[in-house]
């Protein structure tokens, strides 16, 4: 059984347009992937429907087998926890501290318990030290770093973080990959809403393409990275690694190198073989 | 330098927002006419301080504790108000609707806005809109709501309710920070065509990528301080500075600092951008040209 599995999905928000035209996909226990595609092709309406907070007009979804339809959300947000794109539709409460410990404390956890999470998370996000602090009183970066501590002490089996790196700066960025790769790491499956491909190459194996409704492409990141004109067509260049990798093909490169470290190891190796052949590069 | 190209000068510039420590220590800058600027650093190093001080929101409209000169286009900011400023220096904000009046339901009522405020006549403002709606590639769209646009569009939009009125400088703070990848390359695209038309640019942006193919030069500024400064090429080649102050520079300029040591590259060779690197490793791995 799968961790989701959405059957065939349909979902309206009104009458006239359709934001889903029967979306299938399932999704495994410890899976990182990143939902990508244009601002309203559907990717958000696709990720709300993983956690109950939108409900399928036609078709199903089942969180661990169970039909969304049947259980509440807020049951539904112990197993599947949101993190929304804009932190000012999140964040309720006046402290840091509070605003994380709201979970754990709504889920009638013991007080230790929920003390012991709210440090842990606070900290996981490197917001240390400023538990007193109002929210609004954070950067918008760390806003965001909030609204993923106060997701993570619930403890989900899964996060679906929705543009996390908006706003971040290059320090930010690192750190939500690291706490992404660090969940994943123990245990957690992660979907991750983003237009910055440098960080999918950085945190997710497969890529979920979303455009005008439907899934276009869907497979492992690597994979999804080579198809150029599927990606063009939805206006999305690959990483800069990539796209090098690419030009670099006929000199005996890996075309689907995505990283920074692949591609250095990769021409470090051709140097290497090259001056044994020929005694120089130029 | 001929001291005329110069168009915006800033000195020894140390400002703190009022019951704050300083934000911006000690900035020395000057702009030249037409030149596209770029302002990098982490969230928090100023960036957004120092993009208000050279529109004069800093210190007229926040107050505080202000020392040095800034001089825009010959008027020195202290002398001069905001809405003296605007008519030659416009900033545009990261969150375009920040800039939207709130009250206009139309495109063309938009941009028509801060001219009604500073009170030109109606002809003006008729070919003042058409003129500046083409060129940020928005005709067509004037009866459309601000608030039905795409973020692309809106950011567009906030540009041209600036373009109105003609300033000479154009100053963005992170104008793409909240879009989407097209919404990103819309804006862009639209700098750069703004560029080759004459306007000074400055802008703070994190897409050092993008930043790379298009800026003259760039100044990267850390903790209130301009830490680098210099041609694009200069400043994104430093590698691990940049990465001390937290920025990351292009990924096929950290690659060839990695490889420096054995495909013996001196970082003024570092490429900046993809099609730099792609000669640069096509030429060392002998393929053909």
């Amino acid at each position: 059984m799968s961790l989701i599995d959405a059957q065939d999905v349909w979902y309206s928000y009104g009458r006239d347009v359709m934001a889903l035209n029967g979306v299938t996909m399932k999704i495994e226990r410890e899976e990182t992937i990143a939902l990508i595609g244009q601002n309203g092709g559907g990717k958000t309406t696709l990720a709300k429907q993983f956690n109950g907070l939108l409900k399928p007009t036609r078709g199903q979804v089942l969180v661990k087998g169970v039909d969304t339809r049947k259980v509440p959300p807020n049951r539904l947000a112990l197993t599947v926890g949101y993190v929304f794109q804009n932190p000012s539709h999140q964040i309720f409460s006046s402290k840091v501290w509070d605003e994380v410990a709201f979970g754990p404390k709504n889920a009638g956890l013991d007080p230790q318990e929920i003390s012991e999470r709210t440090k842990w998370a606070i900290e996981a996000v490197g917001l240390s030290g400023l538990e007193q602090t109002h929210p609004y009183d954070l950067d918008y970066g760390k806003m965001k770093l909030l609204t993923i501590a106060s997701i993570m002490s619930i403890k989900p089996e899964v996060y679906c973080l929705d543009e996390p790196t908006t706003g971040q700066d290059h320090q930010g960025r690192r750190r939500v990959a690291e706490l992404i790769r660090n969940l994943n790491g123990g245990g957690a499956t992660v979907i991750v809403i983003t237009h910055d491909m440098r960080f999918v190459a950085e945190v997710a194996e497969r890529i979920v393409l979303v455009a005008g409704g439907n899934i276009v492409a869907d497979g492992p990141t690597r994979e999804i990275f080579e198809k150029t004109e599927t990606l063009a067509a939805a206006q999305i260049r690959p990483p800069q690694i990539t796209q090098l990798a690419r030009a670099l093909a006929d000199c005996g490169i890996r075309p689907d190198l995505m990283t920074i470290k692949e591609m250095a190891d990769s021409i470090g190796d051709k140097i290497r073989e090259g001056t044994g052949r020929n005694n120089g590069l130029a | 330098m001929p001291h005329d190209d110069v168009t915006v000068q800033v000195d020894g510039l140390t400002y703190a927002y009022l019951g704050h420590s300083p934000v911006l220590r000690d900035i020395n800058l000057r702009v030249l006419k037409g030149e596209m600027l770029g302002i990098i650093g982490p969230n928090g190093a100023g960036k957004s301080t120092l993009c208000k001080a050279l529109n004069g929101l800093v210190p007229h409209f926040y107050g505080g504790t202000y020392g040095g000169t800034v001089t825009v286009a010959g008027m020195n900011v202290m002398d001069h108000t905001v809405a003296d400023l605007s008519l030659k220096i416009g900033l545009v904000f990261q969150e375009p609707t920040n800039q939207f009046s709130g009250v206009s339901t139309r495109v063309d009522e938009e941009v028509a806005f801060g001219m009604s405020m500073m009170g030109f006549p109606r002809d003006e403002m008729l070919s003042r809109i058409r003129e500046s709606l083409r060129q940020v590639g928005l005709e067509g769209l004037e009866d459309r709501s601000p608030f039905e646009l795409s973020g692309g569009q809106q950011q567009r939009l906030a540009i041209a309710t600036v373009l109105a009125v003609r300033p000479e400088i154009i100053v963005m703070d992170e104008p793409t920070a909240q879009l989407d990848p097209v919404g990103k390359t819309e804006v862009l695209e639209t700098m750069r065509a703004l560029n080759k038309e004459g306007y000074t640019i400055i802008v703070a942006e994190h897409e050092i990528e993008e930043l790379a193919t298009f800026a003259d030069r760039i100044v990267t500024i850390s903790e209130g301080r301009i830490i680098l400064e210099g041609s694009t090429r200069d400043v994104l080649t430093r590698v691990p500075e940049l990465k001390r102050i937290g920025v990351d520079p292009p990924s096929v300029t950290e690659l060839s600092q990695l490889l420096a040591a054995k495909a013996d590259l001196k970082p003024d060779k570092y490429p900046v951008t993809l099609d730099e690197a792609v000669t640069l490793y096509r030429n060392l791995l002998g393929g053909a040209a």
